[in-house]
């Protein structure tokens, strides 16, 4: 389970997070709603250890981020926004330095780069520079790359932007899978019908509140709208309401 | 793999497909640094071999009225142009300021009277000091009219029945001690500068790569996100860094035993002690420095923004180098044990000692190795603290 509570984060005057908190247990995909600026790539880069927060505590699979983050490293798959990939490197090469980072042994990378390259279907891109890859290949390696440990916490940052219906389809289909497999899978998206389309449970965050959780059904019921895109947009207006109120 | 190893692995793989940090490692030390070092003592010869032996062509105005002078002149290689458009002093400055003479002398109209009579007789040289190309020439001209002058002053003392030496009480005599091989030191004292310069060019690029570069491109968060400390990471790019210099600075002394055979040392007097051996040597004093110069330029790229910005510093710190080199040069500073606490002053001055020959302090040689190393790890300190930084994801 992935546990956020109180967080909050500052850089230099702007508050990013101001105290937000949700939990994403295993064995579900979460999505993580929220308009440009609304903290949601601030929140993942505390859980992926890359930041520290002000107050407030995360937690992976029971261990706490900023406690001991090479545990949480270990765990954990991330895929932040933007693959950054390696434009000199092939795909395969892309994917196994990660492996051997993890401290894989030859044999054991050798399989799982196989599994992979299988799974996610990249057999006729494995050998080629990723300076040439689209958007949809570029992100597909970027994930296989994030999968190479076995994580049992995935972390996504706007997984789908850039990507066409199939490419978006495809991604849809692994993170079922590795949902069935007992991942706990945690993605930011701006786009409502993208988190509707892939998560199970939807969070939304603006102005570094929570503004809303819960699934798409629960949510609809809250706000009393079958149209999810309406709630958002209610969600997020409401927490901007209350900003206004405290501020 | 040991994560060092990996990220070390992966930097001179991903590098090393990359033309622009090839070119720098590969190209520059070893073909261009010797390239423009034989260029440039080339053109050093060049003036001073000529300037001294060449026959030389001056427009002289009014040379006509002066046989003896002429005839003078040309026992000594200088030869009145005959056919030159001056006439006076100003078409003469304007003809030296427009390039189309690099000098000219004007001997003036009561040249021939003044110097029958008791009057001194007046000769003017035109010249451009800043143009260096003739100041040799310049000189020897000058030089050849004050000799002129000086025989017909012996002369008439002594048909005036005094001996010439009266008036010469003191005689400077110049005598230079320098061997052959330790003046060529001071032309060769430039090599090490190359060499320098080769260590940090040969890992510039990797440096700004595996830094500004890795953020720019974004694959420094996902990095961030391995279970491999940031020290290891930090520790992995400059060994890639330092691999590039130390192939960089190998290539650069090959290329500079190819080239140095071919230049015309001997006309200088010189000879070139550049051995496989001092080569060899050079390396091992240079290999502390490629470290000191892998920390301080990663520690420099990685507080900068982008890759440009990290260019625009690293290409300062190429110059920080020379300050030393320069200063040990100018002023002519022997090797000792205080200095090798300066690194590039000490490499520079014990590689100019291995060249010239001369006898070499193994202490020394412990001493800017221990003392470069030092500043290094001090570096590496830095460095990785700044790595640490939260600020490190721009």
């Amino acid at each position: 389970m992935i546990e956020v509570s109180a967080l909050e984060k500052s850089f230099g005057k702007v508050r990013a997070l101001k105290g937000v908190s949700f939990e994403a247990p295993r064995g579900r995909i979460t999505g993580l709603l929220g308009p440009n600026g609304a903290g949601k790539s601030t929140c993942l880069r505390i859980l992926s250890t890359v930041m520290t927060a002000d107050a407030g505590t995360a937690s992976i699979g029971g261990i706490d981020v900023a406690a001991d983050s090479l545990a949480v490293r270990r765990l954990s798959g991330v895929l932040p926004h933007g693959s950054g990939l390696y434009p000199q490197l092939t795909a395969i090469e892309n994917i196994r330095y990660y492996g051997d980072l993890h401290g894989l042994g030859r044999k054991a990378l050798d399989t799982r780069v196989a599994e992979l390259v299988e799974r996610l279907d990249l057999s006729e891109i494995a050998n080629r520079r990723a300076k040439g890859f689209s958007q949809g290949e570029r992100t597909k390696v970027a994930l296989a790359r994030a999968l190479v440990n076995k994580p049992e916490y995935l972390l996504l940052d706007e997984p789908t932007s850039g990507l066409d219906v199939m490419a978006t389809r495809d991604l849809r289909q692994w993170l079922t899978e590795l949902r069935e497999q007992g991942c706990c899978i945690l993605l930011s998206s701006h786009v409502m019908q993208e988190i509707a389309a892939l998560a199970d449970q939807i969070v939304i965050i603006a102005h570094g509140r929570l503004a809303a959780s819960g699934t798409p059904a629960q949510l609809a019921e809250q706000y009393g709208e079958d149209d999810l895109e309406q709630v958002f947009v209610d969600a997020v207006n409401s927490a901007e309401s209350r900003t206004g109120a405290t501020a | 793999m040991n994560p060092i190893a990996a990220v070390c692995r992966k930097e001179i793989i991903d590098n090393f497909r990359d033309r622009r940090t090839m070119f720098s490692t590969l190209a520059f030390g070893p073909i261009f640094a010797p390239l423009m070092f034989v260029a440039m003592i080339q053109i050093v010869v060049d003036r001073t071999v000529s300037a001294v032996e060449q026959q030389l062509t001056v427009p002289i105005v009014g040379i006509e009225a002066a046989e003896n002078l002429e005839a003078f002149l040309a026992a000594r290689g200088i030869d009145p142009d005959p056919e030159h458009g001056i006439i006076d002093l100003d078409s003469a400055a304007i003809a030296v300021a427009n390039g189309e003479y690099g000098y000219a002398v004007i001997i003036e109209d009561s040249f021939a009277d003044n110097l029958g009579g008791d009057e001194p007789a007046r000769v003017t040289i035109i010249f451009d000091r800043s143009n260096s190309r003739d100041t040799e020439r310049v000189q020897r001209v000058q030089s050849a009219i004050r000799a002129y002058g000086e025989r017909i002053g012996s002369l008439r003392l002594l048909a005036r029945g005094v001996n010439p030496a009266v008036v010469r009480p003191i005689i400077v005599d110049a005598y230079d001690i320098s061997t052959a091989t330790g003046r060529s030191a001071l032309v060769l004292g430039i090599l090490t500068y190359f060499l320098l310069f080769a260590v940090l060019m040969g890992g510039m690029y990797l440096a700004i790569d595996t830094t500004a570069g890795e953020r720019e491109r974004k694959s420094l968060e996902p990095l961030l996100t391995i279970p491999v400390s940031r020290t290891s990471l930090l520790l992995g790019k400059v060994a890639a860094t330092v691999t590039f210099m130390l192939v960089s600075l190998a290539l650069t002394l090959v290329g500079f035993g190819i080239a140095l055979p071919y230049l015309p040392l001997d006309e200088l007097g010189m000879t070139s002690g550049f051995t496989p051996i001092t080569a060899v040597f050079a390396f091992f004093l240079l290999a502390p420095f490629a470290v000191l110069g892998a920390f301080l330029m990663t520690l420099v790229a990685s507080y900068t923004k982008s890759y440009k910005e990290a260019q625009t510093w690293l290409g300062l710190l190429l110059i920080v180098p020379t300050l030393p080199v320069a200063l040990a040069t100018i002023m002519n500073v022997r090797p000792t044990q205080a200095l090798m606490w300066v690194p590039s002053m000490s490499q520079h001055l014990l590689i100019t000692e291995l060249i010239k020959q001369g006898p070499i302090d193994p202490l020394m040689m412990a001493q800017s190795v221990i003392s470069t190393l030092f500043y290094a790890g001090l570096l590496s300190l830095i460095a990785i603290k700044l790595y640490k930084r939260e600020a490190l994801l721009g």
